[in-house]
């Protein structure tokens, strides 16, 4: 019970993400009435805990990379600060993403722990940041222009290209949700990975891994965000915010899954690898500024009409804010939670706290 | 399933641009019998004019249907509803025209039935556009504007002859003033015909802007 506790802020997480992300995937198909919620909710559940089971390990490697949490207290403490900075963020109307969240908290870790954070490592993960909006900007300008001419070849009857464009959305809205688990099972349960006590399991002649295992719980609890509570937030992204035809809708859609899909496969990375070329970082990215990214590539095909440059700043803004304010947050609570709960979130083996570091210097200076 | 669906919707949609632009055609003949005198003709044509409009009307409710109950192409459904609507206005004024020419059965001199067939020709090639516009519509959405314009180009076309008809009506000394107004009253009948296929042209306009992707 109390590793459930610990791991609550974790599957807090992993429930925000399916009440939000999930509309970047199926909010245009279920908001236009393409796709019935039920059926986007159902697809993208089962594809999300796929994604994250079979091809989490990749994003969750990094972020390991960046900082090793080595105590579920710590880990349960990171979480929650990324988690109340997007709680909070999102409040704010500030611009925000789980990803930028978790990697500012465990950065804080890393400075209460007194640990050094991996530089290389976190240069990666924030050129990513910038490079996937753009990369999803660029597939769907292209993805748009092609579609638009295979139309216009094609000659497709309205009521068979409906029929087709149903079809695309829920297919490849299966490939987003798969990708969306892929890549941000990281955020939900990455932190957790070195201390969740779960052991290994023989089913039917599969071993199913200790991870393997965490990542089916931050994945149902996705999927638990996407049947509670995405529904609304789908509705609003279909009607309100950017109206997209449904064939706009399946481009967005595909280019923010190929993006979601390229930083989060492991099967890839191990290709291009085989066959001598740069390996694409596999890093959690924020699937909200893809899908802007996305819908700003349509708008570039449209010839750069009606395109407000502001939210581009504001995204911008929350590549720094973010990780600044989620580092703070995570500093000051693992703070409180180690001095005035009495939990230990660093393995004293590894590092000291800061606070011991500086009662050694205090008193060095006594004696 | 899906596309067996489709087709079936599909098919029925083709059937109904079908009826329309039948219409067209019987319309004309039917006006030109009635100048001629040819009766038989004429009543052949009445037939074909009112149990086409009847066709057109259940194709119609039945795609109504379809797409709603089926939840259909949400995005344009209202604009194909509307559009199908309005092309059904057309039909039923074609055939208003012949039914009000067998009842009321005016007599019309010999030097205006020319200009009635001629009026006739007009509007019917407007109609006949605007079916191609809205097949166009349906299937190469880029192409409607080719069409529209032509729409365009007959209803003014239409609007110019019906002037000149109902001047020559009214500039004639051989007629009572009931008898031209009469007269005047078919010539609006039959031009109408092309303002209504302009109707459409103008709904088919705003819509193919909303199709594209």
């Amino acid at each position: 019970m109390l590793i459930l506790l610990f791991l609550s802020s974790g599957l807090f997480l992993g429930w925000s993400l399916g009440a939000n992300d999930a509309s970047n995937i199926f909010g245009t198909a279920v908001g236009t009435r393409m796709v019935k919620f039920y059926t986007a909710a159902l697809v993208a559940s089962v594809f999300v805990v796929l994604g994250a089971v079979i091809s989490g390990a990749g994003t969750t490697h990094t972020l390991g990379k960046l900082g090793a949490v080595n105590m579920i207290a710590g880990a349960f403490m990171v979480a929650l600060a990324a988690a109340v900075t997007v709680f909070w963020m999102t409040k704010l109307s500030l611009p925000v993403s789980t990803s930028q969240a978790i990697v500012g908290a465990i950065v804080g870790w890393n400075f209460f722990a007194g640990k050094t954070t991996d530089m290389g490592a976190l240069t990666k993960i924030a050129s990513t940041w910038v490079i996937s909006p753009i990369l999803a900007a660029g597939f769907s300008f292209v993805f748009f222009l092609l579609f638009k001419k295979i139309l216009e070849v094609w000659k497709i009857h309205i009521f068979r290209l409906d029929a087709y464009t149903r079809i695309g959305l829920i297919v490849v809205g299966a490939f987003g949700a798969y990708s969306l688990g892929a890549n941000n099972i990281g955020n939900v349960m990455g932190v957790f990975v070195s201390v969740a006590p779960f052991e290994n399991l023989n089913l039917l002649g599969f071993t199913f891994s200790g991870v393997e295992q965490l990542f089916l719980l931050g994945g149902l609890a996705i999927a638990v965000g996407i049947f509670t509570y995405s529904k609304r937030v789908m509705l609003t992204v279909g009607e309100g915010v950017v109206k997209l035809t449904p064939q706009s809708a399946l481009v967005v859609v595909l280019s923010q899954s190929i993006v979601l899909f390229l930083f989060a496969s492991k099967g890839l990375e191990a290709w291009l690898l085989s066959h001598g070329l740069p390996t694409i970082p596999l890093v959690p990215v924020s699937s909200s500024q893809v899908v802007i990214g996305s819908v700003l590539g349509i708008g570039l095909a449209h010839g750069g009409r009606g395109i407000q440059y502001k939210v581009l700043g504001r995204i911008a803004s929350g590549w720094v804010t973010t990780p600044v304010i989620a580092a703070v947050l995570s500093f000051i609570s693992l703070f409180f939670l180690q001095n005035v709960f009495d939990q230990q979130v660093v393995k004293p083996e590894t590092l000291l706290g800061i606070h011991e570091t500086v009662n050694i210097e205090i008193n060095t200076q006594v004696y | 399933m899906i596309f067996s669906k489709t087709k079936s919707l599909e098919s029925k949609m083709d059937a109904f641009l079908d009826k329309i632009s039948e219409s067209g055609i019987v319309y004309r003949r039917g006006i030109k019998n009635y100048m001629k005198n040819e009766k038989e003709d004429f009543d052949l044509h009445l037939e074909q004019i009112i149990a086409l409009e009847h066709e057109a009307d259940e194709l119609r409710r039945n795609i109504e249907t379809r797409l709603y109950t089926q939840t259909l192409v949400p995005e344009s459904r209202g604009d194909i509803l509307a559009l199908m609507e309005t092309s059904d206005d057309v039909i039923g004024r074609a055939k208003d025209t012949l039914v009000e020419l067998s009842i009321e059965k005016p007599d019309v001199p010999d030097e205006f039935k020319s200009g009635f067939i001629e009026l006739a020709r007009s509007t019917s090639r407007a109609l006949e556009e605007m079916v191609l516009a809205m097949r166009a519509f349906m299937r190469d959405p880029i192409n409607v504007r080719n069409y529209l314009h032509k729409v365009y180009h007959w209803e003014k076309e239409s609007d110019r002859l019906a002037e000149n008809l109902k001047r020559s009506i009214f500039a004639s000394e051989d007629l009572r003033l009931s008898h031209k107004i009469h007269l005047r009253y078919f010539t609006l009948h039959v031009d109408t015909l092309a303002d209504l296929a302009e109707d459409v042209a103008d709904r088919l306009a705003i819509y193919t802007i909303k199709r594209s992707i």
